[in-house]
């Protein structure tokens, strides 16, 4: 990243947020574009308008003063439904980040720690890694329903075992060190080594793949009702909007690009994050990518 | 060499299994019936339970399982419920758009990408490399979707510079076919350009830290030599390994491509099979996929002798 080449801080006189800002700009930017999306997100109800009401006489209209962003092929108002769109976006980031790290997180101590089971769990780990996420959670989908539930865990289930693979890796090396041993030795319960020693040594390298896990979980629910396995098509999502918009490409741009700059913008702010805290939190690699 | 090649090829026979495994346990274990999603909304309960016998879905799961396994290990993925044909015939007659597609991607992406990693390691913290990183980031975050619709609505629809959507196969000419994958092979291309100019970036930094790097600069090589045979050569496993493991990036991306272009491929066959509950495509695709995934990674790691004869087999 550009920012690992940040200059060192030259006045003497700058106060620590400043400081802050200035080697971090990263964390700064995504932090700050993820609070207003979050804001917009709770306060859509009030700042803007129904985003069901069809209003058939307005359809396709441009952006002007009363639709900002214009409406599209059912007379909806576009400025409305993206920004109701920005709830399930966010919801599915945050809800799929959060799952996915706590299962991937058991799976990888146990396999990571009890070096019996490693072998078949991480056979079936390499198995599930092989097939295509966006494909996998199509097909689970299509088969149980639509619905935000049957999404999330459609998501949840390709990203597992990248969270396995890492946390085995640090549980690997953590193993290895003299205060383990000194623990195995000492007499500690295998659970208590684990919760004690073990395990904050994964919370570093979680937080950032957590965040990258919910980048790419915003990404592939856009995808999903995109494709038409998703969200059912009458909720305001960004990727339903998109696909609904398609054929009015040439007519009507702004039912397509409000949605999707909407997207960019809110995954841009979640990589930005997850760059910045990958700089700051992992220095080792920092210096690499 | 062909031993450890045959070895390595014995060896994806266990990975595939697994694949196998995974995808039977989710889809059959899924809460739902696949039978009543397939016979539509108006099905009576006679058809569900025809179509379920039809899919073999009233046996009991171990034996769905072994004729499953058995038929797939004699390459048969079934038969489409809506086209009645063979799924592998299906995949058969989609297949060339969908590989035309992967190659230009491919190429397109490897040639960019690597050039702007160079170029940005070269430059580091020049402006050029906080342009490439920047590019990168917005690669990652851009959906493949809107990157089509964007560049349709400018190169295609204002510019009229290429087709809107479509796709014509190879026998018609090499331009008209290579004019109607401009637009999707730079969609599709986006993610990975991102990908692997990053991995370049970082891999060429740690190479132009090296000794003989400042060796070289010393004796007086040209700069295009230096970066090209010295240090980029060096730096290749990583790329390479990030080439392979992108492809994974590339499936879920030629579905959704496939769509915005209109491109009858493999991916508008899943994409059709979803509205049309058509399962045993959607099972098949996946398959095959994700053999294609296991088979491009092992030839990555064949490669890797010739870019680092240290290593051996």
């Amino acid at each position: 990243m550009a920012t690992t080449l940040e200059p060192i801080a030259v006045g003497a006189k700058q106060s620590p947020l400043f400081k802050f800002v200035r080697r971090n700009p990263t964390i700064v930017l995504g932090t700050s574009l993820l609070v207003f999306m979050t804001l917009v997100a709770i306060a859509a109800p009030y700042i803007a308008g129904d985003p069901l009401f069809q209003a058939p006489v307005n359809r396709l209209r441009a952006p002007d003063a009363q639709n900002w962003f214009g409406t599209d092929h059912l007379g909806r108002d576009v400025f409305a439904r993206t920004v109701h769109g920005t709830r399930i976006s966010l919801i599915v980031g945050i809800t799929v980040a959060t799952i996915s790290v706590s299962i991937g997180l058991v799976i990888g101590l146990v396999a990571g720690y009890f070096r019996r089971v490693d072998g078949i769990v991480m056979r079936f780990m390499d198995g599930l890694m092989a097939i295509p996420g966006i494909l996998l959670a199509i097909a689970l989908v299509a088969l149980t329903g639509a619905s935000l539930f049957t999404v999330v865990v459609a998501i949840v289930i390709p990203e597992i075992p990248r969270v396995v693979r890492l946390v085995r890796s640090v549980v690997l090396m953590a193993r290895e060190q003299p205060y383990v041993d000194a623990a195995i030795s000492g007499g500690s319960r295998s659970v208590k080594i684990i919760r004690r020693h073990i395990l904050p040594n994964t919370f570093a390298p979680l937080i950032v793949q957590a965040t990258f896990i919910c980048a790419s979980a915003i990404l592939v629910e856009a995808s999903l009702s995109f494709l038409g396995a998703g969200i059912p098509p009458q909720t305001p999502t960004w990727g339903n909007m998109i696909a609904q918009s398609r054929l009015n490409l040439q007519r009507a741009p702004w039912t397509i690009f409000f949605p999707g700059a909407g997207l960019a913008m809110v995954v841009l702010a979640v990589n930005l994050l997850g760059d910045g805290l990958r700089d700051r939190l992992d220095p080792r690699i920092a210096r690499r990518m | 060499m062909i031993a450890y090649i045959v070895r390595r090829l014995l060896s994806t026979v266990p990975v595939m299994f697994i694949v196998a495994v995974c995808v039977f346990l989710l889809l059959h274990l899924a809460p739902g019936d696949p039978a009543a999603i397939m016979a539509g909304d108006n099905a009576t309960p006679q058809n569900i339970a025809q179509i379920r016998q039809k899919l073999g879905l009233d046996e009991p799961l171990w034996r769905q399982f072994g004729t499953w396994m058995f038929s797939l290990a004699s390459g048969d993925l079934g038969e489409s419920m809506f086209w009645r044909t063979s799924v592998t015939t299906l995949i058969g007659q989609r297949a060339e758009p969908t590989i035309s597609l992967a190659i230009t991607t491919i190429i397109f992406a490897v040639v960019i990408a690597i050039t702007l990693g160079v170029v940005a390691a070269w430059k580091a913290g020049t402006g050029i490399d906080r342009f490439v990183m920047g590019f990168a980031v917005m690669g990652f975050s851009v959906p493949v979707f809107v990157v089509g619709y964007l560049l349709i609505y400018c190169f295609a629809i204002w510019l009229r510079w290429l087709p809107v959507q479509g796709y014509t196969p190879i026998e018609e000419g090499l331009g008209p076919w290579l004019r109607n994958l401009v637009l999707p092979t730079i969609t599709l291309g986006l993610v990975y350009v991102a990908l692997i100019a990053r991995i370049t970036r970082a891999t060429m930094l740690d190479v132009l830290a090296e000794d003989y790097m400042r060796t070289a600069r010393a004796k007086g090589v040209a700069t295009a030599p230096m970066l090209l045979k010295h240090a980029l050569k060096n730096a290749a496993v990583p790329i390479v390994t990030v080439i392979g493991i992108g492809v994974a990036l590339l499936i879920g991306g030629v579905v959704i491509t496939e769509t915005v272009f209109n491109i009858p491929g493999i991916g508008r066959l899943v994409v059709d099979a979803i509205q049309r509950r058509d399962y045993p495509i959607i099972q098949g695709v996946i398959m095959v996929f994700s053999g294609i995934y296991v088979l491009v990674n092992l030839l990555v790691d064949l490669s890797y002798t010739f870019f680092d004869p240290r290593i051996r087999y």
